[in-house]
């Protein structure tokens, strides 16, 4: 029974280690809401998922972002206005790049970059 | 049957680990950084030097989500890459090479992010096999041109394997287990979201600071509050 016999300070600096362990992993609140979009992403690098498969997925995370009441992520409307834009929906387009304008105003100059190469060509957008 | 002892060793040692990555270890100089106070990062697509040309990619998903819970808007990473595309772009060694006053002009951003992979892959060996990714980062102002941040990460699926008991049977058949898990799933990629998290948080030894959108913005990187 020799092991059994633990002093009194180890289980206390063990407690001490844990308690360390959990307050260092201890995070605030996340600022955004994320669900699946970094999965997304990466399927779409990889040509894994299609425009509309990755717009209904990031429509669901977006209903769900709503429902908590939590904010969406940096480029999440961005990139679902790029989906949007390459299906034809035009329109969905510049709503998306507006809304993450309105939402992150670091980003305009680029979502105006955007915005301005679509409506020089919106009849070259694939179906 | 599970030994007391040991068990009270392993947590220890754990949370003496733990509590030096805790500690913030004096070094870094943040004073461009803090002079700079970038709001926006615009993430290049990594380098890759290892043979698995799926490490850029499965690197460059996983950036955003550190940089932005660190308090940072992010440009979209895919519309960055399609239009680094649009220009005839494509591979990350020209695309680390555009001079910063087009980045600048082109998508806006205060900083730029340099990343490269230096490692992404499975090594088999007999007793066991370990998928490891390292990556490299640098951030540069776009405005001034300074060097604001570098850094370095590395994650590994052998990090919890330390203290497996079991004989040499009982490795053997671990290392053809996770071997076939290696080669049926990408492994790389969950185990570079762990560098890529631990490369790019905030509030991390050495690592960036808290940006604008974070509640602890400019309140670390100075001894521990």
């Amino acid at each position: 029974m020799r092991h059994l016999s633990i002093p009194r300070g180890r289980l206390a600096l063990g407690a001490l280690a844990v308690s360390l362990l959990a307050g260092c992993a201890t995070r605030p609140q996340p600022l955004y809401y994320w669900g699946d979009y970094p999965n997304v992403v990466y399927s779409h690098f990889q040509n894994a998922k299609g425009q509309q498969e990755q717009i209904q997925a990031l429509e669901a995370i977006r209903e769900k972002a709503r429902a908590k009441g939590q904010a969406l992520p940096p480029g999440f409307q961005a990139h679902l206005a790029m989906l949007y834009g390459q299906s034809g929906q035009t329109d969905r387009l510049a709503q998306n790049l507006e809304a993450e304008k309105q939402q992150f105003p670091e980003g305009a100059p680029f979502m105006d970059f955007i915005l301005k190469k679509f409506e020089r060509k919106p009849a070259e957008a694939r179906p | 049957m599970i030994r007391p002892r040991l068990l009270l060793r392993a947590l220890l040692a754990v949370g003496v680990l733990m509590l030096a990555g805790c500690a913030t270890q004096p070094g870094y100089d943040y004073s461009a950084f803090r002079e700079s106070r970038p709001r926006s990062i615009l993430v290049l697509p990594p380098l890759n030097d290892s043979p698995d040309v799926n490490a850029t990619y499965s690197m460059y998903a996983q950036t955003t989500l550190p940089l932005a819970e660190s308090g940072y808007y992010v440009l979209p990473v895919t519309l960055v890459d399609e239009a680094f595309r649009q220009n005839g772009l494509t591979a990350p060694a020209d695309i680390q090479q555009v001079p910063l006053k087009k980045l600048r002009e082109i998508f806006g951003a205060d900083a730029a992010l340099y990343i490269k992979v230096t490692h992404y892959g499975t090594k088999y060996m007999i007793i066991s096999s370990e998928t490891r990714v390292s990556a490299e980062g640098k951030l540069v102002d776009l405005r001034s041109g300074a060097t604001l941040w570098e850094g370095r990460a590395t994650a590994s699926s052998a990090e919890g394997d330390n203290n497996s008991g079991g004989g040499a049977l009982g490795l053997l058949l671990k290392a053809v287990i996770t071997q076939i898990a290696d080669t049926l799933s990408n492994r790389g990629h969950p185990i570079a979201g762990i560098t890529a998290d631990r490369l790019l948080s905030a509030g991390r030894p050495n690592g960036i600071l808290y940006g604008p959108r974070s509640p602890k913005y400019q309140k670390d990187g100075s001894p521990a509050p």
